[in-house]
């Protein structure tokens, strides 16, 4: 597949607003990086995915969003998390099984939930985040909240008959729900082309009449402007589907081999890296210094520290609590 | 004859199988390119081109239930569903399709399917990628469902599996993929349950990956251990036997307790071997839980050696 030029040309966005994405995508690659130590550590365990790479579609999305709205996500919902507002320290301790993490360390990093955030969780089974998200849109429309309902998912789940349902209910009823794919061209070792006979993802949304848009997933702008577009159509006049078009970086979990993709298709994405093309087009524009750079990277570097040695000093739930929370208590 | 890992030994059987018979082929998520999600079909998409070794699209109905079509036309698949958490998408075409087409076709259509799965907790993967769901399949008439503990069951099982004219479940433990053992290459059936150690106090019952576990706790209290290996139909002749020595037994399941397979054994026991009891029959199973991340309540949640030891002493207080 032949890789896109970066992304280039002038960032279109008030100079404020493009700091606060790049402060945004900076915390999660620097929260990530740490996982990834950690996890060779044996203090993250279990599976562990990262979205390093994909970093400007959570960023440009979230900022588009209202704080009513909902958000569902898949187990590579670190970024998202963060950005929708669960505190670093308790994502960190989430990871570490403690019981101040904000699932109280039952979920680890594919089950993140924050209620607070209307953050739905991280859903580990592929397009099942899906139908769920068209159940929310359903109920703020029955209540006639104006809240919408964001749901992210990889572009594996469209071969899910899951998807298919959600598209067709969603447009049906004229729900208020976003559908974000973040086409990262690989579920697992699958390439998208070798496993679906259409690979165009907005035809696919099209065919159940629903409103599509598409964007550059590396370009934090171009996904924030989209993004934008997007939820003004669902909150006026109904479903629509976004494709996000990203790449990961690392591998698929912390045991894949990565023997079905060559390294140099790798490094010909990190040519569009979404934190250093960015930073190069403020730069060039006068809207970014050096200092100023650095300045936002020890922030978020700060930040990490503060959420590693929170999640350190966190506590064990008891394990006679084993039985608590899987029904409500009445 | 030299000591081969679980996970070798089914990657044996899948390499054996293919070889064998041209009808054969495997076909699921990530079989391929990218070597199986376990590292167990490695090296099998070089050997035998992309036809006999289909990856597939996350489309778990949709490619089980091709699986079985494919075998109504002639082929003897290998269906692989990755996990048990994700056979869920494809429970109807198990469940409404594959299990019901021989009696409800009135005996025209066998459908001679193999479907593979891996199964269980234990490695903190959280609720979600951790169920124990065999005890579920075992309910429904019309599969077999098969569970190889060790390491020559791991190499022979498929074998039988795809020799048998109706859908057979294979259930693959992750938690087992790196133990060591011997694996003639010989056949073994897939009917009976086999005492997998002898001892005279309490006969410990258990299948797959709580086997190792079950066998620590027998070194404790000179337990008779039974792996139970075909779930369905279940063959309870050497539990019976064992009991007639040990009065006494343990059933170790992972699954949750209620209406579980541990339940299912129990009751067959209180029928068929009632009056060899000198105790109430006792089980391990899950914590009716989801199965938590955090490796503590992880283990709080399972089966565990000292639990298995303690029920058995139970049975003596
Ligand atoms: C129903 C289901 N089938 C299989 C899996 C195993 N699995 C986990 S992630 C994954 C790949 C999904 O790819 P994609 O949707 O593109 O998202 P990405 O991981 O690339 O973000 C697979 C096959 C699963 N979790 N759920």
């Amino acid at each position: 597949m032949k890789v896109p030029p970066p992304p280039s040309g002038k960032v279109e966005l008030p100079v404020a607003l493009s700091l606060a994405l790049l402060a945004d995508m900076l915390r999660i690659r620097r929260m990530e990086e740490k996982c990834a130590e950690l996890y060779g550590e044996g203090k993250i365990r279990g599976f562990l995915h990262l979205y390093i790479g994909e970093e400007a579609v959570a960023a440009g999305a979230m900022r588009a969003l209202a704080p009513e709205d909902n958000i569902v996500a898949t187990y590579r919902e670190h970024g998202h998390a963060l950005l929708r507002g669960v505190s670093m320290d308790r994502i960190m301790a989430e990871m570490y099984g403690k019981r101040e993490g904000c699932s109280g360390g039952r979920g680890g990093s594919m089950h993140l939930f924050d209620a607070a955030a209307r953050f739905y969780g991280g859903n580990a089974i592929v397009g099942g985040g899906l139908p769920l998200a068209a159940g929310l849109a359903l109920a703020a429309k029955l209540k006639k909240e104006s809240r919408i309902t964001a749901c992210f998912f990889g572009e594996g789940a469209v071969a899910e008959g899951a998807f298919h349902e959600s598209m067709n209910l969603a447009q049906l009823w004229r729900l208020p729900v976003a559908y974000f794919c973040e086409n990262n061209l690989y579920a697992m070792g699958t390439a998208l082309e070798r496993s679906e006979s259409q690979t165009d993802l907005c035809a696919k949304a099209a065919s159940y009449g629903m409103a599509t848009l598409k964007a550059d997933g590396m370009d934090v702008a171009a996904v924030h402007k989209t993004a934008q577009r997007a939820r003004e159509h669902v909150a006026t006049k109904g479903p629509v589907f976004v494709e996000f078009q990203t790449y990961r970086f690392r591998a698929h979990s912390m045991f894949d081999p990565e023997l079905y993709r060559d390294k140099g298709e790798v490094e010909a994405w990190k040519e569009r890296g979404p934190l250093h093309t960015f930073s190069a087009r403020l730069k060039a524009q006068g809207d970014l210094t050096e200092g100023r750079f650095l300045e936002l990277d020890r922030a978020a570097q700060a930040e990490v520290d503060k959420a590693v040695a929170f999640a350190e000093a966190g506590t064990r739930e008891p394990a006679e609590d084993l039985a608590k929370d899987v029904t409500t208590p009445s | 004859m030299s000591a081969i890992s679980y996970r070798e030994a089914l990657r044996l059987a899948l390499d054996e199988a293919l070889e064998k018979d041209e009808r054969v082929f495997l076909m699921g998520e990530d079989v391929g390119r990218y070597g199986g999600t376990y590292a167990v079909s490695k090296g099998l998409l070089e050997k035998y081109g992309s036809e006999r070794v289909r990856d597939t699209p996350l489309s778990e109905l949709g490619f089980v239930g091709a699986g079985i079509g494919a075998a109504l036309g002639g082929m003897r698949p290998i269906v692989e569903v990755m996990t048990v958490n994700f056979s869920l998408l494809a429970l109807d075409q198990i469940v409404n399709t594959a299990a019901l087409l021989r009696h409800m076709s009135g005996g025209q259509f066998s459908v001679p399917l193999v479907v593979r799965m891996a199964t269980g907790a234990g490695r903190q993967l959280a609720a979600q990628h951790s169920h124990s769901l065999e005890g579920w399949y075992a309910h429904i008439p019309g599969i077999r469902i098969v569970a190889p503990a060790t390491v020559e069951d791991a190499r022979g099982m498929l074998g039988a599996a795809l020799a048998d004219p109706d859908p057979v479940l294979v259930f693959e433990y992750p938690a087992l993929f790196e133990t060591k053992g011997e694996a003639s290459g010989g056949k073994v059936d897939i009917a009976s349950s086999k005492v997998r150690r002898e001892g005279s106090r309490v006969t410990l019952v258990t299948y797959g990956g709580c086997l190792p576990k079950a066998m620590q706790a027998a070194e404790q209290v000179d337990g008779e251990v039974i792996d139970l290996r075909v779930l369905r139909p279940l063959d309870m002749a050497p539990v019976v036997g064992s009991l007639k020595k040990t009065r006494r037994a343990v059933v170790v399941d992972e699954g949750w307790r209620s209406g579980g397979l541990a339940a299912e054994v129990m009751a067959r026991i209180m029928e068929q071997a009632f009056y060899e009891l000198d105790a109430p029959v006792a089980r391990v199973c899950s914590e009716e839980v989801p199965v938590p991340y955090a490796k503590h309540l992880e283990e709080a949640a399972l089966p565990q050696t000292e639990k298995i030891v303690a029920a058995a002493q139970g049975l003596f207080a």
